[in-house]
């Protein structure tokens, strides 16, 4: 596809695979970090009663950019004590973490960084990426506040991802499938065909299945929510208790890369939430494109629909945030030990059966 | 071979979100439990003792303004009883209830702070600024009244320094209509929150032996199911005159004198204050206001103890009076001080997390607290 | 509900020598006068007893009476010898209703006063206060430290009458 296309116009699979690599990131990533801090800060302004930035712009809308220009100029405070390599990795390899979960997720029927078999597992794996750099961010700073919050992070992460994966394999047994793309293309058609609503075809499994399905979705995005650290679950930032956790001692474009993992993390978890229930780059209601048989335009539609139904799950995530307390760390590890992941194997077990049947 | 383990060494503060102030706090950890809490004061110590024996009377009223400065016109009216019991000044009764409206606007402007920081606390931001924007309204009455939105300088020993701006009747009727809602509006996105009430229920028990033996005053203290308020048990001004209730802790959520039962009572406190703001500013009579301001204040040689209840607690000035025109001693006692005092017995054993909802709950200013 | 004159006639037949007198001087409260090593006692019998039952204290202050010679130290500076600190106590019951204020009176140069922290449980800042202030010592105090000072003060205690401001606090100038 996009690969392809690139190599056959370059002739060069190195350069091709390099610029199919850069195009997610300065494509959609890097712009929609821009949109969700903005859409962040208007998002809660509104609902404090609030205007948010208002004089950068029209609204505010290029405040965003302000912003980063600040943080490029900003000193790049590291004090005597850190560790100097590991300090200097971490933001790096959190970036790492959340951008690499990108390339197996489907933008669009054509776009799709690698198409991976196994691209839910891959997602699942690289997002580790995240426990690793936070727990050396934490170490390296020297700080016990920074300790305290990776050793939080790493406890959270490590649980949470065990009713994520429940999930999937849940998912996995009804459809067979652990590429996403697959997974997505799966789901075309009408929204009766998303997996929230048991999947493809018209039998009585599918129907049995939908209760279970809304279950795994929601267990999937509290866990997800839970992944990218955001309120209530956001204990290892928690800003009235450890300042601001495991980034307390960065500044500057280090802390800005933290930052960015987090906006590219809460999309990635997003797109992975829709794609697994929500049908991914599919539209509800068929295309306009095949209607008109204007077929370059169903990519797209594909891509407004994805980054459509991605920015609702991220504005979902910012609703939650704002609205709700945050959790203490014990009750957050009771929340998924004595209840999403119980949860997750009675819906993984009956899923099961009902498929076996 | 068991590995070495040592508790950590936690400093929590001077500088830090939420030890409301320069509180700094020496956390022994273990892990996220918390061993020990050693409060560490002083970061704000302004001398106001010292400095008050330097002043006449009547200048010390600004540096009463700066101790609970979220309260500050509750201040005023201790510090201006106290001088009245000193000098046996009778006030006009305009002046007794406008200083009642204003303390009991002032008890809801500084429970709206402590409500909102204690949400913030536990991690809920957009309560905070919820409660701020009613806060703001009613510092603009305040503004209106006396020019000043935070310190205000307004009630003075004998009476008051303006009379009410004409439309201030009418404003404060507006607020009291415009308010009521709002509470209702705060329980409902905070207090009965799901993960609110985990986080604060059971929490932080303060047991009443224990509070009436730390003398804990204010919501915390009723927050551990005792009706005592000294508006009721002691009154003062005219707060016999008027019909209002005193809510307690009832442990609904939990034990009785957990965080949520503190948090609580501070809610309908806001509730009783609208009633005694309504009933006040129903029965409000005409009059000079500055009819009994003493030309000169000079009171007689003795000691005075007098207090009020502050929205933090009981606040009380101790004055030993020599004859002349400064204090010989001022002492306060200061309600979030001694609230503060407690911190170390409700943290034993909690997690970190508790720590500031616990801190958070026993609404400390530490204007106050350091003087 | 008792008045101050019952309180100290409780108290007068129980301690005897220790209460030494009831100082009605100011007109706005009467003061029960104790000897300084025996208010720990005192403070035990006025909690525990039914019908005292002074559960909480108020308020502990300290105040500097000044009523020793003045002396001149150095050039222009003149000092306070002899003469008392006092310590006041207001206590309160809140099942009685009833209030109470004592006082000790110790001597300005070794100034010992027995705690009540053990008593009452507030009274251990306040009494920290009060050593920060005036330096008063009070015996067996778990943790007597300066609270509201720096830690390192060293120019003696603030709210005595013969304070001077230090010229120097850790190498800073102190007047300004």
């Amino acid at each position: 596809m996009i690969f392809d296309w690139l190599s056959s116009l370059i002739g060069n699979e190195i350069i091709a695979g390099i610029i199919c690599a850069c195009l997610p990131l300065f494509l959609f990533i890097l712009p929609f970090a821009l949109v969700a801090v903005l859409m962040e800060r208007k998002v809660s302004a509104h609902m404090q009663d609030r205007l948010g930035p208002m004089r950068t712009g029209y609204h505010g809308i290029i405040q965003t950019i302000a912003d980063i220009l600040k943080l490029f100029q900003k000193e790049d405070i590291m004090s005597n004590e850190v560790d100097k390599p590991l300090f200097n990795i971490a933001p790096v390899l959190t970036f790492i973490g959340s951008y690499a979960a990108f390339a197996a997720i489907p933008f669009t029927s054509n776009f799709i960084g690698t198409k991976l078999d196994l691209g839910i597992v891959y997602i699942l794996g690289v997002s580790s990426f995240g426990v690793v750099s936070i727990l050396m961010a934490g170490w390296s700073s020297n700080n016990k506040y920074s300790l305290l919050g990776a050793m939080r992070s790493a406890a959270q992460l490590v649980s949470y991802e065990i009713p994520t994966f429940l999930v999937v394999v849940t998912l996995i047994t009804v459809t067979g499938t652990t590429s996403l793309l697959n997974l997505s293309e799966m789901q075309t058609g009408h929204f009766w065909n998303w997996m929230i609503l048991g999947g493809p075809g018209l039998n009585l499994t599918k129907f049995l299945l939908i209760p279970f399905m809304i279950v795994g979705a929601v267990i999937v995005f509290i866990s997800t929510l839970a992944e990218v650290n955001r309120t209530p679950f956001d204990v290892p930032e928690a800003d009235s208790e450890l300042v601001a956790g495991y980034y307390t001692e960065y500044s500057g474009m280090k802390f800005a890369m933290f930052f960015l993992a987090e906006y590219a993390n809460m999309f990635a978890v997003s797109a992975i939430v829709s794609a697994l229930f929500f049908g991914g780059y599919q539209s509800p209601f068929g295309y306009l494109g095949n209607l008109l048989g204007v077929s370059w335009l169903v990519p797209f539609e594909q891509l407004f629909w994805f980054t459509l139904k991605g920015c609702l799950f991220v504005f979902v995530q910012m609703w939650l945030r704002w609205t709700l307390p945050r959790l203490r760390v014990d009750q957050l590890m009771t929340l998924c030990w004595k209840y999403l992941i119980p949860f997750a194997f009675a819906n993984l077990l009956i899923v099961g059966l009902l498929v076996v049947l | 071979m068991a590995l070495k383990t040592e508790e950590m060494v936690l400093n929590m503060g001077p500088q830090h979100p939420s030890t409301h102030g320069v509180l700094r706090l020496e956390l022994e950890l273990e892990g996220e439990l918390v061993l020990n809490v050693r409060p560490h004061l002083g970061y704000l110590h302004r001398c106001f003792e010292k400095h008050c024996e330097a002043m006449t009377y009547p200048q010390v009223i600004p540096y009463v303004d700066r101790l609970d400065y979220l309260a500050a016109m509750s201040n005023e009216l201790t510090y201006a009883i106290t001088c009245e019991k000193l000098m046996n000044i009778q006030v006009p009764e305009r002046v007794e209830y406008i200083r009642v409206i204003m303390v009991e606007l002032q008890r809801i402007a500084s429970h709206l702070v402590a409500l909102g920081t204690f949400g913030l606390d536990i991690g809920a931001f957009t309560p905070f600024l919820y409660c701020f924007i009613d806060r703001e309204k009613i510092l603009s009455l305040f503004e209106l009244t006396c020019g000043a939105r935070m310190l205000y300088n307004y009630i003075w020993i004998g009476g008051l320094s303006h009379d009410l701006h004409p439309d201030f009747i009418r404003l404060a009727k507006e607020f009291v209509q415009y308010f009521k809602p709002h509470v209702a509006e705060l329980n409902n996105l905070l207090s009965y929150n799901k993960i609110f009430i985990e986080r604060t229920a059971n929490v932080g028990v303060l047991p009443l032996e224990a509070a009436i033996n730390y003398n804990i005053t204010g919501p915390s203290l009723r927050g551990s199911g005792i009706k005592w308020d000294l508006r009721k048990n002691d009154p003062y001004s005219i707060y016999d005159k008027f019909d209002f209730d005193i809510p307690v802790g009832k442990g609904t959520f939990g034990q009785v004198g957990d965080c949520w039962d503190r948090y609580f009572v501070r809610v309908v406190e806001m509730e009783q204050s609208l009633r005694i703001i309504e009933q006040a500013l129903e029965q409000i009579p005409e009059g000079d206001v500055t009819s009994a301001l003493p030309k000169r204040v000079k009171p007689p040689e003795g000691t005075v103890y007098a207090r009020t209840e502050n929205p933090k607690g009981e606040l009380g000035f101790f004055i030993v009076s020599n004859g002349s025109l400064n204090p010989y001693r001022v002492k306060v006692k200061p309600p979030s001080f001694v609230n503060l005092t407690v911190l170390g017995e409700l943290c034993k054993g909690c997690f970190i997390s508790d720590v500031i909802a616990i801190l958070g709950s026993i609404d400390i200013v530490m204007g106050e607290v350091d003087r | 509900m008792k008045n101050d004159e019952e309180i100290f006639e409780i108290l007068k037949a129980k301690f005897g020598d220790s209460i030494i007198e009831l100082n009605a001087k100011s007109p706005f409260e009467k003061v029960i006068v104790i000897a300084p090593l025996k208010i720990k006692e005192v403070s035990y019998f006025l909690r525990d007893d039914s019908e005292l039952d002074f559960c909480s204290l108020v308020l502990l202050s300290g105040v500097d009476d000044a009523n020793g010679e003045k002396v001149e130290l150095e050039e222009g500076f003149k000092g306070i010898q002899g003469g008392t600190l006092s310590v006041y106590y207001h206590l309160e019951s809140i099942n009685q209703k009833q209030k109470a204020t004592l006082k000790v009176s110790t001597s300005r140069e070794n100034p010992e006063v027995e705690s009540v922290s053990d008593v009452w449980r507030n009274a251990d800042w306040h009494e920290r206060e009060a050593f920060d202030m005036y330096g008063i010592k009070f015996l067996n105090h778990p943790d007597l430290r300066r609270i509201l000072m720096p830690e390192d003060w060293e120019a003696g205690y603030p709210l005595r009458k013969d304070y001077r401001n230090p010229e120097f606090y850790q190498g800073m100038k102190v007047p300004y």
